[in-house]
């Protein structure tokens, strides 16, 4: 296992920002953590990278204890925190050899690790970090996460505020450091990169809802969902929640995911009620769960 | 130590590239060095003062004539009666005027007694002080050439000599006061600001998952600082020797290292108000409170600390600042080596290797 | 000006010595659309954002916010629009009816009026029992929620939200996404950031900017057609990448 991880939990005054979290992340797995600002997720991180001591519960990270063997975890883990991290004063050339240093490495030594990434960035070398653009941070702080060939890579929330590309990029990164041979546990708010994932585990307001291949997770959706569509969103998603059989409504992209209380639901009389209540161009059809409708629905 | 070096040339990119900073880092002890030597002074020059002359005798005369030869004071206005006096202090114009009673030549030469009264404007007590002592000895001074021809029996004469500053120049005391707090203020307030900055933006956070043990990170931070506060304290004893004409009597050698055992001291301190504070603001805040207004009103630099109520007293005894001003002055102006000094340089090396240690301890391995 | 049109911008441009940040656009919106901004990091938008809230002038190019000129009538501008970005919403020390009067005031609300909205809010966002803490205490979903709240207390023409959803939890963004059906459908205009591309789905119409221009505008479905992609998401991909 690279990671263990058996009842956490931490708490800041009268705020549980973690309770009894339990899971494992095996070698060279790509593991995600999905949930919202406040789930709980950076608290995780920070005590699997030895920054704080949980209240109860202990985890290992990659066979050291993370409170005893801090200092054995601290040369093993490569870390890139929420918040852009790097001297914005320093070029990118110099913040990579600033963190080669420390770690007591070069750029050379592991040039097949950050290869691939720095020739991206390289062009821009003598540019200082505070210059460059969201992608290009994220990609120089990644660089400077793998410097030191890490056994196991810590990413919290590294594509928040990222845009759609930027975002593909950097999962497409990930898994070739993936194939590396590194355990890889990263943290997003964005559901629809659940699936990139090998296995996930949903978090919310510090617990853990479900842990399984995404794959998985979806299958397990305990309702039938359906895509509905009319000519005015606003007065759609009214007259659904206005229905006595509604279980959720929720708007999904141009559609509205419904599912009904009854086992014996029929589309068209859902139809013939939305078409009574004045909407037109009325569509019911068979929709597939994402995470998302998992998530919401373990939330609720 | 290879990446303790890296560590060491990062910090000097920071120092380097910071404009601002670096402007004030060296354009401070310039600047103070020569505001308090030229503009803020306890010697008076050229005071505006007025007369009211009752009598307007051959005496009074003479005495005024010598008043207004001398570079103290320039005479500004005559005025005719006591009602006059309030209001040539409320225009501001003069800061004393000089009050001549009736008869004096009559009185002087009939009872040998005549009055001078000193009136001063006190909204300034110092100059209004320094101004009634000046006039008493232009008075005595001019007494002293009347009783030239009479021989009093049993008379006590004070000959006064000022020692190590003859000339009683302010700016000899205001440079080891510089000194100190130019050295405090870069070496306590710049490392903890740095110190924090790292926590305002997270690379504390990525410097804390690394290898490098705390007193690296410690040591790393204070040697550019050790650096730059020798330079600054060059730049003001260079200053103070060749504009100021300031004699440094001392050895130079000791001078240095006493100077880089207050830095060490100063930067501890500094350390210290980083552990306590996680935003650049309040570490500014902090050292500004906590060590600005201390080193000025409490080490004697200002003011002198044998006037203050015992229980100041007591309490600058605490402040590092003091022990420094006293090496310092003792150094540059008596002239004395390490034996005179060895109980402060003691005291001194004592309280830094308490900041120190206490420093390091508190330095955080995580993030609570 | 049409009198439909809330917003007409024409040949719009900012120049940054010789960097265009944007680059000639055109666009009009209408009024209760929901105009979602797209565009990847640097693209552009936010310049343009700025200009059309009036904080910035444009180098070249014509454009009217709310009926009111972007180059002289700005001041007129910031009275009639509402602006809430994820940075910045409200004052995390001050308590929610604080706040609320805050920001009502500075709308130039009288004092019964702020009172009147402050429970109609209250009501509707069910916040009696917190409106005394501090908006510093709630978690992200609330603040966001309320914050939009504010942004429409002076009843503008057009709302401009820059990325108002980043980081809410699914259930709260899709609450959030039903006030601005709301809104919209009560004739507020409302113009969006985001970079949830399942949001992009939601507006009604949808511009992409790539360096400074504007490459795409159409509905969501239109673009998907146009660009034979099943998702909002992969028509971003592939005008962005180019």
């Amino acid at each position: 296992m690279s990671i263990t991880v058996r009842n956490i939990s931490k708490s800041y005054k009268d705020v549980k920002a973690l309770q009894n979290i339990s899971f494992e992340v095996k070698k060279g797995e790509l593991f995600g953590l999905i949930g919202p600002d406040g789930a709980g997720k950076t608290s995780l991180f920070r005590i699997l990278t030895t920054l704080l001591i949980a209240d109860e519960g202990e985890a290992e990270v990659s066979g050291f204890d993370v409170i005893k063997d801090y200092k054995s975890i601290r040369k093993n883990v490569g870390y890139m925190p929420g918040k852009f991290s790097l001297y914005q004063d320093l070029t990118i050339e110099e913040n990579l050899n600033f963190f080669a240093t420390i770690f007591g490495s070069s750029l050379e030594e592991n040039d097949d690790l950050i290869k691939e990434i720095y020739i991206q960035i390289e062009p821009f070398k003598k540019r200082r970090a505070g210059q460059l653009s969201g992608g290009m941070k994220q990609k120089l702080a990644l660089c400077c996460a793998l410097i030191h060939k890490p056994k196991v890579l810590f990413l919290d929330e590294p594509t928040t505020g990222v845009d759609p590309v930027s975002r593909k990029e950097f999962w497409e990164m990930l898994k070739r450091l993936q194939q590396k041979g590194i355990s890889i546990l990263v943290s997003t708010p964005y559901m629809d990169e659940a699936a990139l994932c090998d296995r996930i585990a949903l978090i919310d307001s510090g617990r853990l809802l479900q842990t399984d291949r995404p794959q998985e997770i979806v299958k397990h959706y305990p309702k039938t969902l359906f895509n509905v569509r009319a000519n005015s969103m606003f007065h759609l998603i009214k007259n659904l929640k206005d229905y006595p059989f509604q279980y959720s409504v929720f708007p999904f992209g141009e559609f509205v995911h419904y599912a009904d209380k009854r086992e014996d639901f029929e589309p068209d009389e859902l139809i013939e009620y939305l078409i009574e209540k004045g909407l037109s161009d009325v569509l019911v059809e068979k929709a597939e769960a994402t995470i998302e409708d998992v998530f919401m629905e373990l939330a609720r | 130590m290879k990446a303790f070096v890296g560590f060491i040339k990062k910090e000097f990119y920071h120092i380097f590239r910071d404009k601002r900073s670096l402007f004030i880092l060296f354009g401070m002890p310039i600047a103070q060095i020569l505001l308090f030597g030229f503009a803020i002074t306890n010697e008076i020059n050229n005071v505006d003062i007025a007369i009211l002359d009752h009598s307007k005798d051959a005496t009074t005369k003479e005495i005024i004539n010598k008043i207004a030869a001398s570079p103290y004071f320039s005479i500004q206005d005559f005025v005719e009666s006591e009602k006059d006096v309030e209001s040539v202090f409320q225009k501001g114009k003069v800061k004393a005027v000089l009050n001549f009673e009736k008869d004096f030549s009559k009185k002087l030469n009939g009872k040998y007694q005549a009055t001078v009264q000193i009136i001063t404007d006190a909204t300034d007590p110092n100059t209004a002080n320094t101004i009634s002592n000046y006039v008493s000895a232009i008075l005595g001074n001019y007494q002293q050439g009347l009783n030239i021809d009479f021989q009093i029996p049993y008379q006590i004469k004070p000959s006064s000599r000022m020692m190590y500053n003859p000339e009683l120049k302010s700016v000899f005391m205001f440079v080891p006061g510089v000194m100190t707090i130019i050295l405090m203020l870069v070496s306590a307030m710049m490392t903890s600001i740095s110190i924090t900055k790292e926590k305002e933006l997270g690379t504390m956070e990525i410097l804390l998952v690394s290898p490098l043990k705390p007193y690296e990170v410690i040591i790393g931070k204070v040697i550019p600082y050790i650096f730059l506060s020798l330079i600054n304290a060059t730049i003001i004893v260079v200053l103070s020797i060749f504009v100021f004409k300031m004699p440094v009597e001392g050895s130079l050698l000791l001078l240095a290292l006493e100077s880089i055992l207050f830095i060490l001291s100063a930067l501890a301190l500094g350390i210290l108000i980083s552990t306590v504070s996680t935003t650049q603001q309040t570490a500014m805040m902090i050292s500004l409170m906590g060590l600005m207004l201390p080193v000025i009103l409490l080490s004697g630099f200002i003011f002198p600390l044998s006037s203050m109520p015992m229980p100041l007293q007591i309490i600058s005894n605490i402040i590092p600042a003091k022990w420094f001003i006293i090496i310092i002055k003792s150094i540059m102006l008596k002239g004395v080596g390490i034996a005179f000094i060895w109980k402060e340089t003691l005291i001194l090396l004592g309280m830094t290797l308490f900041f120190m240690v206490l420093s390091i301890r508190k330095y955080k391995i995580r993030l609570e | 000006m049409k009198p439909e049109n809330v917003i007409e911008v024409e040949n719009l441009s900012k120049q940054f010595g010789n960097f265009k940040a944007v680059d000639s656009i055109s666009f009009e919106l209408k009024k209760g659309e929901i105009f979602g901004f797209l565009g990847a990091n640097g693209a552009g938008k936010t310049t343009a954002m700025k200009i059309l809230i009036g904080i910035s002038h444009p180098s070249s190019g014509k454009a009217r916010v709310a009926g009111f000129d972007v180059y002289k009538e700005t001041e007129n501008i910031k009275k009639n629009i509402g602006y809430m970005s994820q940075k910045f919403a409200l004052y995390d020390d001050l308590t929610v009816r604080e706040n609320i009067m805050f920001f009502g005031g500075i709308y130039g609300l009288s004092r019964k009026i702020i009172k009147e909205k402050t429970k109609a809010l209250e009501e509707e966002l069910q916040l009696q029992d917190i409106s005394n803490q501090l908006v510093g205490s709630l978690p992200l979903g609330w603040k966001q929620k309320l914050s939009f709240s504010v942004a429409l207390l002076h009843q503008p023409k057009i709302v401009f939200l820059d990325e108002p959803t980043g980081g809410v939890d699914p259930i709260t963004r899709r609450q959030f996404w039903e006030m601005i059906y709301k809104a919209a459908d009560q004739g507020t205009t409302i113009f969006v950031t985001t970079h949830y591309m399942d949001e992009a789905e939601y507006c009604d119409r949808v511009s992409i900017m790539v360096n400074g221009r504007i490459e795409a505008l159409d509905s969501p479905k239109k673009l998907k057609q146009q660009f034979q992609a099943e998702s909002m998401n992969e028509v971003f991909l592939k005008l962005a990448r180019g």
